[in-house]
């Protein structure tokens, strides 16, 4: 049980230390949660990375909850509840003190220059996100389309985008892509 | 109330006409109803949760005004961490305390949690079968569509500046970000170190020229 604990504690740490760095959300750490988990420590595949996005898109819920789905991976429902804690907790913190504070700060100059500091670093890395999620996705000419039907389904119509995750199953299952 | 775990809802209605909700005049809800009200929030946001928090609390139970919502919703912006995990500290803690931030991030985070459990262990024993591999490798190719479609979003204010503005910066910003994070591979600390920095000093120069 020794290496069990071990990965606990690297889980643990990984995600206390990556949520502080989670400019604009969860969605800005998906390159850093593949680049350590697949590429690094081996916890999931590429696929099973793939997977657990869009497992975690199909929950509702906060888009940070894929990594609960990481830690389960890597060790069962105390892994999960361990990753989702060290995920949040540390942040929590922050959000709590600040923002008891942050009614004295709002309209300060500084403010208003770190909140429009961050959102072109937030693009960046949520770009960054994209990348990394269509490099993992298995990828024919059915599975493009459907890529690039969604993105024009979301930006052009107002049309819930559960629609087309449901029309993206079907055609998976139809043995299309 | 609309059960929050029912199919597929419609998509909330565009937030613009909650500007002339009246400032609120109900009482602060309790612990419970803070966990009951993440919880229904949570569960009924597939994706993006923010335009069902703004539903819920400006507009049906107006526990915030609507200006109170932005300024909450702007400060767990640029606080790292998951926006809506944030929200639900600052929202539970102005409302009751630090009991109320734990009974509002319980909420937000305990059902999908159990949820999501039950699809990786489902996921763990059928994730292999071919039917669902197939419907998997669909999903994850719209997935992968909506990101693109977020990052569109994102973008069309950013690089639509006026032509005057001294901020150029910020598009070369988000492009020297993607670079070194999507393509590069570098770790997100050390980036984040170097360009966070960067762009608040320029935002901030930017600001003190045009006053």
């Amino acid at each position: 049980m020794k290496s069990e604990s071990g990965s606990l504690v690297t889980l643990a740490a990984f995600f206390a230390v990556t949520s502080l760095f989670a400019v604009g959300g969860g969605n800005s750490v998906i390159p850093e949660m593949h680049r350590y988990a697949v590429d690094v420590q081996h916890w999931l595949t590429g696929r099973q990375f793939a997977d657990s996005f869009a497992l975690a898109q199909l929950t509702p819920g906060p888009n940070l909850i894929i990594v609960t789905l990481i830690g389960y991976h890597v060790a069962g429902i105390v892994g999960a509840v361990v990753a989702t804690l060290a995920m949040c907790g540390p942040t929590s913190m922050l959000a709590f003190i600040v923002g008891r504070a942050s009614e004295r700060f709002t309209g300060a100059a500084w403010h208003g220059a770190l909140t429009r500091g961050l959102v072109p670093v937030t693009l960046g890395l949520t770009a960054a996100s994209a990348t990394v999620i269509v490099s993992v996705a298995d990828y024919n000419w059915v599975a493009a389309a459907i890529t690039l039907a969604t993105a024009c389904i979301a930006l052009f119509m107002r049309v819930h985008p559960l629609w087309a995750f449901a029309a993206a199953a079907l055609l998976g299952l139809a043995g299309l892509v | 109330m609309r059960s929050p775990a029912g199919p597929p809802v419609s998509p909330p209605a565009p937030p613009q006409h909650a500007a002339n909700v009246p400032a609120a005049a109900v009482p602060a809800p309790s612990i419970v109803e803070l966990f009951l009200a993440f919880a229904a929030i949570s569960l009924s946001g597939f994706g993006g949760v923010l335009a069902w928090a703004r539903r819920i609390m400006v507009e049906r139970r107006r526990w915030f005004t609507a200006e109170e919502f932005n300024e909450a919703f702007a400060l767990c912006a640029f606080l790292p961490g998951g926006n809506m995990v944030n929200f639900a500290v600052i929202f539970g803690s102005r409302m009751r305390g630090p009991l109320g931030a734990l009974a509002a991030l319980a909420g937000l985070l305990g059902p999908p949690m159990i949820l999501i459990i039950a699809v990786g262990a489902l996921y763990a024993h059928y994730g292999d079968l071919p039917a669902l591999r197939r419907m998997l490798t669909g999903v994850a190719a719209a997935a992968a569509g909506l990101m693109i479609a977020t990052v569109a979003k994102m973008a069309r204010p950013l690089f639509r500046l006026p032509s005057k503005n001294p901020a150029m910066i910020a598009p070369l910003v988000a492009v020297a970000t993607f670079v070194a994070i999507g393509i590069l591979h570098w770790p997100l600390p050390l980036v984040l170190l170097v360009i966070v920095p960067v762009s608040i000093g320029a935002a901030f120069r930017n600001i003190e020229v045009r006053r």
